[in-house]
């Protein structure tokens, strides 16, 4: 069979597809995107109809995904991890149901926070909600486990998580295809027709259902193929090396002489017998994992087993993705730098692209602000977080998707009048609304402007849920027409636009200002795809 | 057969087409590789890498391990000398020397290109004028530094042609021809001046 030149990421979509997934459910987030993407692009997807269309947010997407295996479809639902705590509430409820089609969340992890907040680990979701992890440590494995895992969801009950890191998420490899292409399940409802209805006594009557299924977890990362026992002669070490974590392991050893026994972990819940193994027979245990101390603690034990070492103990860096250098430190050998960076290379952070329309909205903002007095400007995420930084540094705050409305209200209500919210047209659809309503509902004195690229554009331009429904929507909520303003954004509006800003930062209630511009690279693209069209329509005639 | 190499830019640069052509070369002649890549926030005018390794034996790690590149291939002046820990004892810093100036404290040029000179190995190569001149356009500068770099990989340069054929291909023989004559310009280049 012919390789494929794959990123993590697409090889987890064409195994999707190969695996007989009826439909894909996802907003985008670095870096989950092109999961989403690849299948968008794939032509026998689109010959299956595979559905792979945005979803609002992370939440809807779980729910969508919920409903598609209710009905017995193999699905996928994919996001950042720190989309999953939008999608957490529907995440735990899907394990105390149970998936009848096979489900899989695929979550990407984002260690060292090259695109992100945080670097929370989602196998501390998982483990939470008890459900099976896969954690492929290359982009074949990717590909393999994706099928493997839909399987797993299948004769289990239970939706599987499969969990990547950035690495393995955007870097590319050869990947062989499976031979065969599962066709797709046809619908089929839940045998037991109650258990998605979660009122108490069917909930209470689920949930043992899913303590009982933990023998079921346990028996199948046993006998799992990826979780491999490598044995070694030296004991004086033995390695719990998790996913990706594997490979800086053996980078270490290039002639696959690794001398200590090694157990390569791929699948949770922890196998065990395996374990138990390589603990007894081990002086010392070494757990490399990417992302939280999951493994390590659960081996150390709150009584701090001093033979396991790792993150803990300051063998590895608490925090960071791991690296093969870091690996190689703590398994004892000398990282040979080659030359240090001489002190002129500067730094080169990202920045809003030339000619975005979010400079005129800053420019603007900064200089009315300075008015009123610093410090009352909530953001949110998108390419518009890039304000914080100079030259602009306009912005106090940026948490999580929909703060910023939310927090310009709390602050008002302590009496930070006014107080404004920056965010994005995806990022309000995404989770802005309802903060909107709460602030509408009390009258906050607040203003919200909406910086209208009709694009997800950090992500590299995707759909916006929002297109063309921005005003309706706010002024569905309930604000007052007065008090919706949009316009098309352009740095010849500039006193205008401040005048604007000022009146409404005066008003005593909901405001929302609506700057409009499409974002420069995603008319770029858009361009080129309609010449492309055109071009395709010309040689046909 | 082996070749660890740091490809470094900035975000828009174009980076990943250099990464792709060679990717497509090395699996299409049953050689291992991989190639880590920078997606998301980074990529608006931020500095950019990928690290390329390939190999005719199975390649563990996406990351290349500091002090292990054979080249630092960088398509702008200072972001080549930001990879330098990652330089293995004796390997080759490629570097364009058309500087992308989009910060306002980027070092002054001429003393850039004196710390680049003093490099034990260099190749400081106009990719941008070479382009030009070979092909009428700045467009394939990117192929002029492969073509610069290709002395120093260890992979067939038929292969590298390839790989340009194999992702230009759809977009008609004279696309591929400006690249693929990019890439002899480079190489030519590098050979005089190495």
């Amino acid at each position: 069979m012919q390789k494929s030149l794959l990123l993590g990421v697409e090889a987890i979509a064409q195994g999707a597809i190969d695996a007989g997934m009826s439909g894909v459910y996802a907003y985008p987030g670095t870096p989950s995107t092109e999961i989403t993407e690849y299948i968008q692009h794939s032509k026998l997807a689109s010959e299956r109809k595979i559905h792979s269309e945005w979803s609002a947010n992370e939440k809807t997407a779980m729910e969508t995904a919920l409903g598609m295996s209710y009905a017995g479809k193999r699905t996928m639902v994919c996001m950042k991890h720190v989309g999953l705590n939008v999608a957490a509430d529907c995440f735990m409820n899907a394990a105390i149901t149970g998936s009848n089609g096979g489900m899989l969340v695929t979550i990407a992890d984002d260690p060292s926070m090259h695109s992100s907040q945080n670097e929370q680990d989602s196998r501390v979701y998982a483990k939470f909600a008890m459900i099976p992890i896969l954690e492929p440590s290359n982009q074949q494995e990717a590909y393999d486990m994706t099928r493997f895992g839909f399987e797993l969801s299948e004769a289990c009950g239970t939706p599987v998580m499969m969990r990547i890191t950035t690495r393995l998420a955007h870097s590319r490899a050869g990947v062989t295809p499976a031979t065969d292409i599962v066709a797709e399940n046809e619908l089929r409802l839940p045998e037991d027709k109650q258990r998605f209805v979660l009122l108490p006594s069917i909930a209470r009557k689920q949930y043992k259902v899913l303590l009982g299924n933990q023998a079921n977890f346990d028996a199948a990362s046993e006998d799992s193929l990826y979780n491999e026992y490598f044995e070694g002669k030296d004991k004086s070490l033995g390695v719990v090396a998790c996913g990706i974590a594997y490979n800086y392991l053996m980078e270490n050893y290039s002639n696959n002489d690794c001398p200590f026994p090694v157990l390569k972990l791929s699948q949770y819940p922890l196998p065990r017998t395996k374990v138990t193994k390589l603990v007894e027979e081990c002086d010392k245990v070494l757990v490399l994992e990417d992302g939280y101390p999951v493994v390590e603690e659960m081996l150390k034990g709150y009584l701090e087993n001093d033979k396991v070492i790792g993150r803990l103990d300051g063998t590895l860096s608490r925090d960071g993705e791991l690296n093969p250098d870091m690996v190689g430190a703590a398994l004892g050998f000398d990282v040979v730098e080659g030359m240090p960076v001489p002190e002129m290379v500067a730094a080169r952070p990202p920045a809003l692209c030339v000619g975005c329309h979010h400079h005129d909205v800053y420019k603007a903002l900064n200089e009315v602000i300075a008015e009123y007095g610093e410090g009352r400007v909530f953001s949110d995420i998108g390419c518009y977080t890039l304000g914080a930084l100079p030259p602009y540094r306009a912005i106090n705050a940026v948490v999580d998707m929909g703060a910023s409305i939310t927090m310009a209200k709390g602050a008002a209500d302590a009496g930070l009048i006014p107080s404004v919210a920056m965010i994005g047209d995806s990022t309000f659809t995404h989770s802005g609304m309802t903060g909107l309503l709460d602030a509408i509902n009390e009258n906050s004195p607040i203003t919200v402007i909406i910086s209208d690229n009709e694009s997800i554009s950090m992500t590299g331009g995707q759909k916006s849920s929002a297109k063309g429904k921005l005003e309706d929507i706010c002024a569905g909520l309930g604000v007052h027409a007065d008090h919706i303003h949009v316009y098309t954004s352009l740095p010849k509006k500039h006193e205008d636009v401040k005048e604007l800003i000022r009146k409404e930062l005066d008003y005593q209630g909901v405001s929302v200002i609506i700057p409009r511009r499409i974002c420069v690279q995603k008319n770029v693209r858009d361009q080129k795809i309609k010449k492309a069209m055109k071009a395709k329509a010309a040689a046909k005639a | 057969m082996k070749t660890d190499m740091v490809i470094a830019g900035v975000g828009g640069q174009g980076i990943l087409s250099i990464a792709a052509a060679l990717g497509s070369a090395a699996l299409d002649n049953n050689l291992h590789m991989k190639q880590a890549e920078t997606h998301g926030m980074s990529q608006r005018g931020g500095d950019v890498q990928s690290f390329m390794r390939i190999s005719d034996k199975p390649i563990y790690s996406d990351l290349i391990p500091k002090g292990g590149a054979d080249i630092i291939l960088s398509v702008e002046p200072m972001e080549a000398l930001r990879y330098l820990p990652f330089l293995k004892k004796g390997g080759y810093v490629v570097a364009n020397s058309s500087p992308f100036i989009n910060i306002p404290n980027y070092p002054n040029e001429e003393e850039l290109v004196k710390t680049i000179e003093a490099l034990p190995n260099y190749v400081l190569i106009d990719a941008d004028e070479i382009a030009k001149e070979v092909t009428g356009s700045t467009r394939a500068f990117n192929f002029v530094m492969l073509g610069a770099a290709s002395p120093f990989i260890d992979v067939p340069f038929e292969y590298l042609e390839e790989g340009i054929r194999k992702i230009f291909g759809r977009k008609g023989e004279d696309v591929v021809k400006m690249n693929i004559d990019a890439l002899h310009a480079g190489r030519k280049f590098s050979q005089d001046n190495k």
